[in-house]
């Protein structure tokens, strides 16, 4: 038995303990386990913190000794750097292929090297796997660091048949169909891919045929087959039938052999066909054969990628299928899977299924392969990642080769037939005969051994959770808060010294674990890098009896921050200084975790922190001094901030008061470091992005996805009870919501058409709007309009309160608004963006100067803001027309801060600002949509018909929303200096 | 190995005809069919359908039995099995009902209808001498969880299955169907009106479906093409008789299809026309047809050819 934490302490295990990774987790967890690893046992049980208690009544006590142990050991391990990692990748012949790689290595450093060893050329076909914590199969992604994506455990993978080519005579090379046929075996022996007898006796002919070559009497004897597992249920009298079928197969070469056999394979129904568990949701009957009246809501169903689309089994039955042409966007949130079904010749409108997966990342990996599966088979070149940041949005795309792209690759191979061994079937039958079942167990039964292992590991470290006292955290978040105003107040300029100051230790004394941690860190770590710690802490140590699937969102959750935060601060020469910092003072606290086997999921995320940002704040002072306000949730830090700021650049005290609080607002919409940057940091970002998709909390994609599908990511994985138990973790999800936005505004500065046109989507969905002056803080009891009106879409579960981000795209939306959008068009003409991006002010008030007669729908403290402005030489007039119940006292509790959005759409003489804000006050959660449009331009616009027609246009795009107040501003210049248009 | 890649293509194309499992739709070597007994007409049990008996001729149906196993034996040239009729089992003739084979396997069915579970029998001793793997839907151990299915609801294309979901055929009962037959995809459509799946559609060759025109018909159609992975060529017919043909592409490799003549179905004589190269075999079931059977369900349609198994 190995310790748990294989993925570190693999450097020095040998090879054939990490395959027991599984049951280490079980070992820690278990009270028979501690004797299995007595080195890590010694004297540890005294280690246990008031927190700890609870915890005993409902853990074993032991497995606290085992885990406790390890903490206590960790202080004497020296400090060591681990870079490069052990890989187990169990190949196709199930034999183990040991291949060491850095740790921060993206996926496809792994892959490549598998299929040199393997030498595979015609490799797009293939990918790595690796089992999660819940012994779910997860696809590595090439373009991700693995240490990413493997959160935890050991770094054991499987190289597997990813995209089953239809028609595997096409391939080029045989070396690529044997492979194909080492899948096809194992799939077969597992069950994965159930075949009759007759079928089983034909393709395993051929496989005894291209491993033993021709039937020799002498040689073989009467026996020879029962070596070979063909079946699942292997008889004698299959062994019989193989034999017979065997002896006519004299003279034929092992690539004919596999030929035959993968030209029967092909046929078989679920042949490279992957399959989930799901339930149906809603009623949705209609669109499956009926079945007796019974509740369709709670019945089992299977869904099927493949190559043609996706298929719906119930049981063995195929009660629907879903081609890819027919389907329009596959999008998912939370447990749920959707895919949007393009009309039929008789249907008028296209419907949206649901589909309910056992957890929040199966769904996310069923999306995953599908939008894989479209790309790869149906798409002639892959699409490429979106350009745009929009915080509606998953990054992730299928980044390899497409079917076509691959076949014309390997028509340009020109390399002679490699020779290559086939491994018998014997050695292929031992590995998997070991446990009984095949290595690479199917992945359709959730809930096999593996997966109790994968629960186990879970609880053992809760264990050590629950030694980072409940206490912490809240001292925690309030150091955060404390940290957070000084952060916030002080003026724009920082220098790393300050946040090296501010970086306290003994914060974290109050927990040995901790307090270790951070000292090899401390001097040269980040601002940023504490909070992201801290903040992966708290949430591990939200709630101590909290299942382990809550325990792994969390987890997920935590990371998915610090990879936000991360992404937020960096640059990419920041990020190069960053890596090479990272080698020059990181790797100490990772030694650490090496030697806490049973902590590393923490520490994996405490990766992070082994890599000092310092280099990033001396580069980017500004951008990081600025985005640390976005990141709380409360406006009133940011409002004091801004307010000294404005202070001190010598504006009255009113006019600072004034000023400030849109400002502070618009803080959180702007991209600080906007302006600055270029396209080369766009792609850096873009990097950072396509690994946050890893973790997020919700996330929304829509694009064009074969010019007609769309995929939606929205992956909100809060469920009710994370919902609800504290509300600090809504607030820490309206932080994620911050930067995304603020990477919205990025995008801004340099919008590529595309993402002009994609934001002009967006605005159609959504108008986003400026908050201001606490407009939002008006308590509108209840639901939201928008959140009615989401909640009664039939797609979304009515849950009121959740703190739900922005709200996903969901295809109701777009369809609705899809009209409105078209007048909108017209009206503003999606040709530019103006930035906003540089720094507070300018979004907001240069638009205002710059108007000639301006027409806005505006919050009335920016108006308010504009009045006193210095502009010369206008006459301005500025009307407010209100409704009653609109509350407008700004400065009250601006509540929680969920998400925010602006959007900006410019045409030469309109410019309309969205702005959509979702507060959280007191459990009550509130949108509020603010358009603010500004006509530039000559006095032969009819002001009045441009408002009365904006106004219409606001109430069809919103007709569940009212409008509470209109504000016309309008300035007209005096000298006749125009033309600014 | 080079002169192995050379070869592929030729080698892959033999492979086609080679597929012991999965050969187009249509090769049949044998049929079994089973008598018209002189119930013929009055319903197993107490009768619901009392209306029916009457109008019934069974000396017609006799001669319209014996025109449709010419055909297969002379015309088309199968081998043809005749049970004897037994006259306990008024609808026994109804043979398709009871089985449903493909390959090697025959799945001997589990009528709704619980008298007709005996007829069971007869076609199990046959299906055994025929040397096909039998297997049970289980009736009489009880572990059938209700499952009920019955042949005439069953339509094989040669790629797949479609079970209609009707009034003789549940779910479960295709559950035990796609359970025998591992290699296929077995898809289940809904069937309107009391009617029965081959009653709208059966095959007209390997890759032809001929359907009625009806608006049941249709819908169940448009089922069956959003399920399929495959393509079909669908032939349309005016009228729903004319729907369920037999086609078999005889040992002398050419095609042929038993259809209602044209004074059963005068419109639907000419789609069929349209087949090219066809040998088209009117043949009479207006007897059978009464009693909601068609030409289909008086047969069973087996491939023997291939030995080694």
């Amino acid at each position: 038995m190995t310790t748990e934490s294989g993925a570190d302490s693999e450097a020095k295990q040998p090879q054939e303990k990490k395959e027991t990774g599984k049951g280490k987790a079980k070992a820690a967890a278990q009270p028979t386990s501690p004797q299995n690893h007595p080195e890590q046992l010694p004297a540890a049980a005294g280690h246990s913190t008031p927190a700890r208690k609870e915890q005993q009544k409902e853990e074993d006590q032991e497995s606290h000794r085992s885990s406790t142990s390890r903490l206590s050991k960790s202080p004497l391990r020296g400090v060591k750097k681990v870079k490069i990692m052990q890989c187990k990748v169990t190949l196709l012949d199930g034999s183990d292929f040991t291949v060491s790689v850095e740790k921060r290595a993206k996926g496809h450093v792994l892959f490549d090297k598998v299929c040199d060893h393997l030498n595979l050329l015609e490799k797009d076909y293939f990918g790595i796997t690796h089992r999660d914590v819940e012994n779910q199969k997860n696809w590595l992604d090439p373009t991700k660091e693995m240490k990413k994506q493997i959160r935890a455990g050991p770094w054991n993978f499987a190289f597997s048949v990813k995209f089953y080519p239809p028609d595997p005579s096409q391939l080029t090379e045989d070396i690529t169909r044997y492979y194909l046929c080492l899948q096809l075996r194992d799939d077969i022996v597992s069950g994965r891919l159930p075949c009759s007898f007759a079928t089983h006796t034909l393709l395993g002919s051929y496989t005894v045929q291209s491993e033993l070559g021709d039937y020799d009497p002498e040689e073989m004897g009467s026996d020879y087959i029962s070596e070979l597992r063909l079946a699942p249920n292997q008889t004698k009298e299959l062994e019989e039938k193989v034999m017979e079928l065997h002896k006519t197969y004299k003279g034929m070469t092992p690539a004919v052999a596999e030929m035959h056999f993968l030209e029967n394979a092909k046929k078989l129904s679920m042949y490279g066909v992957d399959l989930h568990h799901a339930k149906l949701v809603g009623n949705l009957y209609e669109s499956l054969a009926p079945a007796e009246g019974e509740d369709s809501e709670a019945v089992e169903i299977m869904l099927g990628v493949c190559a043609s689309g996706l298929l719906i089994y119930r049981d063995r039955l195929r009660i629907n299928r879903f081609a890819w042409p027919k389907i329009l966007k596959i999008s998912y949130k939370r447990n749920n899977f959707y895919i949007k079904i393009r009309p039929g010749e008789f249907e008028q409108f296209e419907s949206t299924i649901g589909f309910k997966l056992p957890n929040h990342r199966a769904a996310k990996r069923l999306w995953k392969v599908c939008v894989e599966h479209h790309t790869f088979f149906r798409l002639v070149s892959p699409e490429a990642p979106p350009k745009k940041f929009l915080s509606l949005g998953s990054k992730f795309r299928y980044s390899g080769r497409t079917q076509a792209q691959t076949r014309r690759a390997s028509a340009q191979i020109g390399r002679p037939a490699p020779l290559f061994e086939r491994s018998s079937s014997k050695r292929y039958n031992m590995s998997r005969s070991l446990d009984g079942a095949p290595i690479m167990e199917n992945h359709e039964t959730p809930a096999k051994d593996g997966s109790m292992d994968g629960a186990a590991r879970v609880i053992a470290k809760e264990d050590i959770i629950t030694t980072i006292t409940t206490e912490r955290k809240a001292e925690e978040e309030k150091a955060e808060q404390e940290d957070f105003l000084r952060d916030t107040t002080e003026p724009a300029p920082t220098t790393p010294l300050r946040y090296d100051t501010k970086r306290s230790p003994h914060l974290y004394t109050c927990d040995p674990l901790r307090s270790e941690r951070s000292l090899p860190s401390s001097p040269v770590s980040s601002n940023k890098v504490r909070r992201r710690r801290r903040e992966s802490q708290r949430a591990s140590s939200v709630s101590p009896a909290k299942s382990g699937a809550g325990r792994c969102r969390r987890q997920a959750r935590a990371e998915h921050k610090a990879a936000l935060l991360k992404e937020q601060a960096l640059l990419l020469s920041a990020r190069r200084q960053r890596l090479e910092q990272g080698k020059r003072h990181g790797g100490t606290l990772f030694s650490f975790s090496l030697h806490l086997p049973d902590l590393s999921s923490i520490l994996d995320e405490d990766g992070y922190l082994t890599f000092p940002d310092l280099s990033e704040m001396r580069f980017l002072p500004e951008c990081a001094q600025s985005f640390l306000p976005i990141k709380s949730p409360s406006l009133i830090p940011c409002f004091l901030f801004i307010f000294f700021f404005l202070l001190s650049t010598s504006f009255s005290v009113p006019y600072a008061l004034t000023l400030s609080f849109p400002l502070a607002l618009c803080l959180c919409y702007l991209e600080p470091k906007a302006a600055s940057l270029t396209a080369s940091i766009a792609q850096s970002y873009h990097e950072h992005d396509s690994s946050e998709e890893e973790e997020t909390d919700s996330e929304h994609t829509d694009f064009a996805f074969d010019g007609e599908m769309t995929a939606t990511e929205s992956e909100a994985d809060e469920d009710s009870e994370m919902r609800t138990q504290y509300s600090f973790i809504r607030r820490v999800k309206g932080e994620n919501v911050f930067i995304r936005h603020s990477n919205l505004m990025l995008e801004d500065t340099e919008p590529p058409p595309e993402v002009v046109k994609h934001q002009t989507n967006v605005s159609e969905l959504k108008r986003s709007f400026l908050e201001t002056g606490g407009g939002s803080s008006g308590g509108v009891p209840g639901l939201t309009e928008w959140e009615k009106r989401l909640s009664s879409s039939p797609l979304r579960s009515p849950r009121g309160d959740e703190a739900p981000m922005i709200e996903p795209l969901e295809p109701q939306d777009t369809k609705d608004e899809q009209p409105t959008g078209d007048e909108k068009k017209e009206e503003v003409g999606p040709k530019g963006i103006t930035a906003s991006a540089d720094q507070e002010e300018t979004a907001v008030l240069g638009t205002e100067t710059e108007t000639v007669p301006a027409k806005q729908m505006s919050p009335d403290s920016v108006e308010a803001a504009a009045k006193d402005m210095p502009v010369v030489h206008t006459e301005t007039k500025t009307i407010t027309y209100e409704a009653a119940e609109v509350d407008t006292n700004g400065d009250a509790d601006p509540g929680v801060l969920l998400s925010a959005q602006t959007i900006t759409s410019e045409t030469t003489s309109t410019t309309t600002t969205t702005h959509i804000t979702k507060m959280v006050k007191g459990g009550i959660s509130e949108t509020r949509i603010e358009k603010r449009i500004v006509i530039t331009g000559d006095a032969d616009i009819d002001h009045d018909e441009a408002l009365a027609q904006a106004i219409k246009e606001a109430k069809e795009q919103h007709p569940d929303m009212s409008v509470t107040k209109v504000v016309v501003h309008k300035e007209t210049e005096i000298t006749p200096e125009e033309g600014e248009d | 190995m080079t002169p192995v890649r050379a070869e592929r293509s030729e080698t892959l194309t033999k492979l086609e005809n080679v597929m012991a499992n999965m050969c187009p739709y249509g090769r049949f070597t044998h049929a079994v069919v089973r008598g018209i007994p002189e119930t013929f007409g009055k319903v197993a049990g107490d009768g619901g359908e009392n209306e029916a008996t009457a109008a019934v001729e069974l000396a017609k149906a006799q001669r319209q039995f014996g025109c449709l196993t010419g055909a297969l034996r002379q015309k088309v040239g199968l081998q043809l099995i005749e049970i004897p009729p037994d006259p306990e089992l008024p609808e026994s003739w109804r043979i398709e009902d009871v089985a449903v084979i493909q390959g090697d396997t025959a799945l001997i069915t589990r009528p709704f209808k619980q008298q007709r579970r005996s007829e069971a029998e007869a076609v199990r001793r046959v299906m055994s001498e025929l040397s096909l793997t039998v297997v049970e839907m289980g009736g009489e151990q009880g572990d059938s969880g209700g499952a009920t299915l019955e042949g005439s609801d069953v339509l094989f294309t040669g790629r797949e299955f479609f079970v209609g979901v009707s009034s003789h055929t549940n779910r479960r009962g295709a559950e035990v169907l796609a359970d025998t037959f591992r290699d296929f995809a077995v898809s289940t459509v809904p069937v309107c009106g009391g009617a029965r799946l081959k009653n709208v559609c059966s095959m007209g060759g390997p890759g032809t479906i001929i359907v009625s025109n009806s608006d049941g018909a249709k819908k169940t159609l448009r089922m069956m093409e959003q399920l399929t992975d495959h393509h079909y060529d669908v032939l349309t017919v005016p009228e729903e008789s004319a729907a369920n043909c037999i086609y078999v592409k005889g040992p002398s490799k050419r095609d042929f299809l038993l259809h209602r003549p044209a004074e059963e179905c005068p419109e639907s004589v000419s789609a069929f026309q349209k087949l090219q190269d066809y040998t088209l075999l009117p043949t009479a079931c207006s007897e059978a047809s009464k009693l909601g059977a068609s030409l289909s369900s008086l047969c069973l349609l087996i491939n023997r050819k291939h030995t080694h198994f």
